[in-house]
């Protein structure tokens, strides 16, 4: 038997504060941070060190931008880094590099190495797409399977050398700048606006919340469930195979292990930020104020007087606290409605 | 564990009841469930428990297991009252329960289910295998079962599994023990063996309650029978005086002067409309097989069987979800085969499930529950969410929808208005066939006419609507021709002419 309520609930801000618990408390996290950091340093409160910050968080950001995609369907890609770090050193491989590097490389054009490095990432997008919806391996499985692959695709070609030259264009948007502004940066506020447009204001977009939202239902509405979870999957991949392009050049060099934490800083950034790791709630701008309070701490801390080795305990200890809001927040918001 | 007393003496005749139900009344939230109601169980008997959804059978056999506690009435074992605080107390008081969705561990094996949370431990505190799985073969073989305990049991059929969990309440020392629907899923030859196990336990002086939908089942096995109807107990009469005929009239109180709506209905189905779907031979492998069914252009196909008869997986394969192993769909003439959900609703089939979880978003907004299904109609790139605000305004006003605000979370809205929605999604591109699996359950009175009035407008329009149930009511109130589905096949057709609930309980 149901029993009927015919009105609406009055408005409570008990209730609305629950149901924006998953917002408010990431930007709380950050003004609270810059306030204290501002307070405990001067060189912080800087225009260089924002921009320093930016420049810090703008490789995980792009990264962040494709793995927001993936948790908002409630699913997980593991291997963002791994195939950054591939994505880098193929670009690498495909470029002359100086006489003392020494990679069996084959040098193409520029344009050329792009095209073909993207094809590639554009591939092992599609194996994990193929993996976790064709096959239906669960995609925490499936893709701690392709970051080992694209471990090893990263090893096998540079054999434990560094190589330092990349195409051109990968040369200036990775460690140019345009007005001041360096062009990594440019290109994840790009990426974002695009990101943010696509969800909010596409079919696709809303189909990617629906799929987080109730799977079944989504399905039961005639969405093509399995469509979606392999276009977000490719969409990651390629996210992260700009980041990585970008990163080499970014650090003026390409060799193996060096994006290692980039996959634990992406995640941390989407979750953070207030995405739920249930699906079909969060967005781009969550994952902006995620990687900002990451970035400011990340900096901060580097500002103040601190043990360095406290550093790594301080950002568990903040994820730890961003994750115990995230499922709390969830809960909070089932509870609100019913 | 406690032995719970002293065993029966074997092959005891007094007719002294093992178990006396006096004067009970249960009452949910001020509905009565159960009304003074007496029963009673013999001792080494099979005891028929039958009645319609709702009738108080289920909430009488929770709360002679220890389910439920807190009633009015008196509960007596052996003669002696007990006050049961849960299912372990009714274990303890020699009650065991096997529910129709089985409790097992599908990837343990069969001994490990068997012991499951009573393993035997030697010194240390270390499972003792041998002696598990030589007790487990011993239990086993009681019921006349020669399984290998060490088989993993999700590999065995759901009988055997039935049977499995069976042995496990018999193991837990019950000797009354209560089986919910327990041949629903069964083919004829495992309902035999379960019969057969039955039997064995009768010999050895056990108790057994069968509750079933399956008349024929209950006739055949059970000594005595019990009718419920609407919270009340009609009846307690010996096997052999009944018929399935009389127990069915007992069910719907036949000779009540007033028949209400949904008791019977004249049927109108037209063999000369258009087929716009045709389905031939369908089977999954598992719960259908050969499944025919043909939806005609502006009628109502009703498709009326007990829970796990293979209505679910029927109306899942027209809708594109779930394999079929054989079979063939016709839509206006033309095989399709449908890879996705998606694929089936572009080719104009429309689908509400059984649950409303399974086709809301409880979070999200009501116009972007009612959008879903038509977001590529509205633009085939861009969200228009004004459109779809209008088009949801357009829907609360011909469904009256309550509260009438788009924006609000859907979660907030009654059950029935979330059933209005629901089926609003489907109404802004009038599908060619509509599916509605149990369109009307659980809603209130008011609610439940709302849906009504939409279904018959829309078979009005044109649309080939199928309505699955396992409520006579909602069949015999909208469907203009009937198939009855038994265990996964086409039982009868009806398509013109009286029918009535008998006819729909007798069939399936």
């Amino acid at each position: 038997m149901t029993v009927t309520t015919e009105t609406a609930k009055p408005f409570s801000l008990g209730r609305f504060m629950a149901e924006q618990m998953r917002n408010i408390a990431p930007v709380f996290t950050l003004i609270v941070l810059v306030i204290f950091f501002s307070t405990q340093a001067e060189s912080f409160r800087t225009f260089d060190n924002l921009m320093n910050i930016l420049s810090q968080a703008s490789i995980t950001g792009i990264i962040a931008v494709g793995l927001t995609f993936v948790i908002l369907t409630a699913e997980i890609d593991l291997s963002v880094a791994a195939i950054a770090n591939a994505v880098g050193i193929l670009v690498a491989y495909f470029t002359i590099q100086p006489d003392y590097v020494n990679i069996a490389n084959v040098p193409v054009q520029g344009w050329i190495a792009i095209i073909l490095t993207l094809a590639a990432c554009f591939t092992l997008g599609l194996v994990t797409a193929f993996g976790v919806t064709g096959i239906g391996i669960p995609s925490f499985i499936m893709t701690l399977a392709m970051m080992q692959i694209a471990n090893g695709i990263s090893a096998m070609l540079v054999r434990g050398q560094i190589a330092y030259n990349f195409p051109d264009l990968i040369t200036t948007l990775g460690s140019g700048t345009v007005f001041g502004v360096k062009w990594t940066i440019v290109i994840c506020l790009l990426l974002m606006l695009v990101a943010h447009l696509v969800l909010t204001y596409t079919r696709f977009g809303r189909y990617v919340y629906m799929v987080g939202g109730n799977r079944e239902a989504a399905e039961f509405s005639g969405v093509n469930v399995k469509m979606i979870i392999a276009s977000v999957m490719i969409i990651c991949a390629m996210c992260s195979g700009i980041a990585g392009m970008l990163g080499v050049a970014y650090f003026g060099s390409a060799q193996q292990n060096q994006f290692d934490t980039f996959l634990l800083d992406a995640i941390a950034a989407v979750v953070v930020g207030g995405t739920s790791l249930f699906g079909g709630r969060g967005g781009i701008g969550n994952t902006i104020i995620g990687l900002l309070v990451l970035g400011v701490l990340n900096n901060g801390l580097d500002h103040i007087q601190i043990d360095s080795f406290l550093k790594i305990l301080i950002r568990g200890l903040i994820l730890l606290a961003a994750l115990v809001i995230n499922v709390y927040a969830q809960k909070l918001r089932e509870t609100a409605r019913e | 564990m406690t032995a719970g007393g002293l065993t029966p003496p074997a092959g005891s005749v007094s007719d002294a009841p093992v178990l006396q139900m006096i004067g009970v009344t249960k009452t949910f939230g001020g509905v009565q469930a159960l009304r003074d109601v007496d029963f009673d169980l013999a001792p080494g008997e099979i005891h028929g428990l039958v009645g319609e959804n709702g009738a108080g059978k289920s909430t009488m056999m929770k709360i002679i297991a220890g389910v439920y506690h807190g009633f009015e009435g008196e509960m007596r074992v052996d003669g002696r009252p007990v006050h049961l605080r849960s299912p372990a107390d009714a274990l303890a008081a020699g009650i065991g329960m096997v529910h129709q969705e089985l409790s097992i561990v599908p990837d343990l094996t069969v001994a490990e289910n068997v012991f499951l949370g009573v393993q035997p431990i030697m010194a240390g505190g270390v499972v003792d295998w041998g002696r598990m799985k030589r007790e487990a073969r011993t239990q086993l073989a009681s019921l006349g079962l020669d399984i290998d305990p060490s088989t993993r049991i999700g590999s065995l059929p759901v009988g055997l599994q039935q049977l499995i969990e069976l042995s496990r309440v018999l193991f837990s020392g019950a000797k009354i023990i209560i089986l919910d629907e327990p041949t629903s899923a069964l083919s004829p030859p495992e309902v035999a063996r379960l019969f057969d196990a039955l039997r064995r336990l009768r010999a050895q002086g056990r108790t057994i309650v069968f509750i079933s939908h399956f008349l024929d089942d209950v006739v055949d096995i059970s000594d005595r029978v019990t009718v419920f109807r609407n919270g009340s107990k009609v009846i307690t009469e010996r096997t052999s005086a009944l018929t399935k005929d009389s127990i069915i009239a007992h069910m719907i109180g036949r000779g009540a002067a007033d028949m209400h709506m949904g008791e019977s209905t004249e049927l109108s189905g037209d063999d000369s409309r258009a087929v716009v779907l045709s389905a031939t031979g369908l089977s999954d492998g598992q719960m259908i097989r050969d499944i025919s069914i043909k939806l005609r252009r502006g009628e109502i196909t009703g498709v009326y069987g007990f829970m796990g008869c293979g209505q679910v997986e029927l109306a899942r394969a027209l809708f594109g979800k779930g394999k079929l192993t054989s079979g063939d769909i016709k839509l206006d003439g033309e095989t399709v085969s449908f890879r996705s959900t998606a694929t089936a609703r572009r080719a104009g089939i429309g689908y509400v499930p059984e649950n409303r979880r399974m086709m809301l978003f409880r979070t999200e907004p009501m116009y972007k529950n009612v959008s879903i299904a038509i977001l590529d109609k509205i633009d085939r790139f861009f969200l228009r969410p004004s459109r779809e605000r209008a088009i949801t305004e357009g829907h609360i006003k011909d469904l009256q929808i309550r509260p009438p605000l788009p924006n609000i979370a859907l979660g907030n809205l009654s059950g029935g208005n979330q059933q209005k929605v629901a089926l609003a999604k489907w109404l802004t591109e009038i599908p060619k066939v509509l599916i509605l699996s149990e369109p009307t359950r659980g809603m209130d009175v008011g609610a439940k006419e709302d849906v009504i009035r939409i279904v018959r407008s829309l078979r009005d329009r044109g649309v080939a609507v199928l309505v699955l149930s396992t409520e006579p009511e909602t069949i015999l109130t909208l469907a203009d021709r009937v198939t009855v589905l038994k265990r996964g096949v086409v039982a009868r057709e009806f398509s013109s002419g009286h029918i009535d609930k008998a006819d729909l309980l007798a069939a399936a």
